[in-house]
């Protein structure tokens, strides 16, 4: 095997139809195609809208992968696809694209978990993961810290949301504030005119809790009680803070995420925490957890706001790492895996990451 | 020509490979629910018995449905990504049209209704006329509810599964003397569908390769009650050109 493996890279665990091409641990292209504008008249992912839309757009985004990166696909050394966790018809489309590409050209296939390659697409980014690194995923669908000792093979959830994402937190209070969708950027930009005047609660820290739930989080009852002191304020005749209600709202997300995280790397003895996931781009969070890595002594890793959300690139870093350390390729056989939720990372159970076994 | 066709449309899970003369091999399966394991296994298979190497296509035919919408973007999907890898075309066949031409092929003559499983107590259909081997396509394809569709076309000898779903309401199952359960009249098997491909390739007919859902996205909640059966406006419009080409070329069909 050459020391920099050519591996094409297939995302389509939700809305986005990612395919990216990455050259050993060098990103050459990205292409993303989006169905989100589909789907804003429902309110929320239609996986139906999302299949069809991932259907129209598969050929056409391999197409423009390869031609951004000025690679041929007979040039390829391998094939990537996020097998699971997602949606299953989304999955399903971009596996078996991924399948014709293997048989049409001869090559490997390896069937990747979404959530180890959010970790892996750092290395494209910032170099070879240490060794273990903790992860922590924050977007609309995941909430997870993981342990990563070895992100071909080993990855060990040690907590993740017992309710809403992080990222669905960040939507719904936007919504509740008047501010537009998605709620994240907006309520970042909300928050830097605000001041941290209310102690909103920060969930699963009590000292129960953290017997019970230490590495797990939840953002429903702080969602509910940002809702109660709106309501609070307008039955009263006030008006509502919006920026120091959002600055003091993000301050609880980022605090408990962040304390958590560093809290993990501690305990672990784990040197690197990288950050990934759409919650990833928020300005409070990228700073708290700078200043609180900085304190513990610990490198801090997060990848460029594009590489954060879905992509085709992290599917494809994470196929070429595992051609760089020999493991198996999947079967033609593999199946698109959605047993596990994108939202539900079950704790204390190994995240399976390499080839084609059952969950 | 060396020819790779493949359907997903129908219960089955069918490969076939097709010279532009003969089938040259031709694999089915019948799982509704496990397109995406079995259906890259089955090329690779079904390529291996017609010593054909992937390398040696030169056009791929797919069918576009209509048919349960997840299973039929993994055989639309495979094909695509296939064919653009290959650098070759991809063209499509309505899969009711294979159902119908392998009534033609075993000696149907005149009027037959195909009848596919649409789930949500629904089937997919189309009137065709068979006559020497070759079919004319009467209708656009549909969806509805079996007892919805009038009682002289329910009356016609019928093709696909809906005769095994609702017996009461379909009753007249195609039977070819002789021929006893084929299985092609149940599902579409990719060898006629080739065969079907090859004809329409060799009389340059338009063969897009839009999938045929026939019922709009938002209808597919699983809560939904109300019964759907709207056309998505271009492949029903590239049906209808497709037809219409059909018609016009009939001296081909009727080669079979
Ligand atoms: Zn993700």
């Amino acid at each position: 095997m050459t020391d920099a493996p050519l591996v094409l890279g297939i995302e389509t665990s939700c809305d986005e139809t990612g395919v990216g091409i990455v050259h050993g641990t060098e990103l050459l292209f990205d292409a993303i195609a989006s169905s989100v504008d589909e789907h804003a008249r429902f309110g929320g992912v239609v996986p139906e809208v999302a299949s069809r839309a991932h259907l129209e757009a598969m050929v056409p985004t391999i197409e423009r992968a390869c031609r951004e990166a000025g690679v041929a696909l007979t040039d390829l050394d391998g094939i990537a696809v996020t097998s699971g966790p997602g949606l299953a018809g989304p999955l399903m489309v971009g596996v078996a694209s991924a399948k014709a590409l293997a048989v049409a050209l001869g090559l490997p296939i390896y069937g990747v978990n979404h959530l180890a390659s959010h970790v892996a697409v750092d290395i494209v980014e910032h170099g070879p993961l240490p060794e273990p690194t903790m992860a922590m995923l924050v977007s609309g669908g995941h909430s997870s810290l993981l342990l990563v000792p070895d992100v071909t093979h080993d990855i060990r959830s040690l907590g993740s949301t017992i309710d809403d994402a992080a990222g669905e937190a960040f939507d719904k209070v936007a919504r509740v504030l008047g501010l537009p969708f998605p709620g994240g950027p907006h309520i970042d930009r909300a928050a830097s005119d605000g001041q941290i005047t209310i102690d909103f609660p920060r969930g699963l820290s009590t000292r129960k809790d953290m017997e019970r739930h230490r590495f797990d989080f939840s953002f429903s009852g702080l969602k509910t009680a940002v809702t109660r002191w709106v309501q609070a304020e307008q039955a009263a005749g006030r008006d509502v803070p919006v920026a120091d209600v959002a600055a003091s709202f993000q301050e609880a997300v980022v605090d408990i995420l962040t304390r958590k995280a560093v809290l993990a790397c501690t305990e672990h003895d784990v040197a690197a925490l990288q950050v990934g996931g759409g919650v990833a781009a928020n300005s409070r969070l990228r700073a708290m957890a700078q200043q609180r890595c900085d304190n513990a002594g610990i490198q801090l890793r997060v990848p460029r706001p594009g590489l954060c959300t879905d992509n085709g690139a992290m599917v494809a870093s994470l196929g070429a790492q595992m051609m760089l350390k020999g493991r198996p390729a999947s079967d033609l056989s593999l199946p698109a895996d959605s047993s596990l939720p994108v939202t539900d990372v079950r704790t204390g159970l190994p995240v399976h990451v390499d080839h084609d076994h059952a969950h | 020509m060396r020819l790779l066709a493949l359907d997903t449309a129908t219960s089955a899970i069918s490969v076939a490979v097709h010279d532009g003369e003969r089938v040259l091999a031709s694999r089915s399966v019948v799982d509704a629910r496990r397109h995406t394991e079995l259906l890259a296994p089955l090329v690779v298979e079904t390529l291996a018995r017609a010593a054909t190497a992937v390398d040696e296509l030169t056009h791929v035919a797919v069918g576009t449905g209509p048919g349960p919408f997840t299973g039929l973007r993994v055989g639309l999907v495979t094909a695509q990504t296939l064919a653009h890898a290959r650098g070759i075309t991809v063209h499509g066949v309505c899969s009711l049209d294979a159902l119908a031409a392998a009534a033609a092929a075993g000696g149907h003559e005149g009027e037959l209704l195909v009848a596919s499983d649409a789930r949500r107590k629904e089937v997919y259909w189309a009137r065709y006329r068979c006559a020497a081997g070759g079919i004319t396509p009467l209708d656009e394809p549909a969806v509805t509810r079996p007892a919805d569709l009038p009682d002289d076309v329910r009356a016609l000898p019928t093709v696909g599964r809906g005769p095994l779903l609702y017996s009461d309401l379909l009753a007249h199952p195609l039977d070819l003397a002789g021929e006893g359960a084929d299985a092609a009249l149940l599902d579409v098997d990719a060898g006629v569908l080739a065969a079907l491909a090859a004809r329409r390739i060799a009389a340059g007919e338009k063969m897009p390769v839009e999938p045929l859902y026939l019922r709009r996205p938002d209808a597919v909640a699983p809560a939904s009650t109300a019964p759907m059966s709207a056309l998505k406006p271009s492949p029903r419009q590239q049906q209808r050109d497709l037809r219409q080409g059909e018609r016009a070329g009939r001296g081909a069909e009727a080669s079979q």
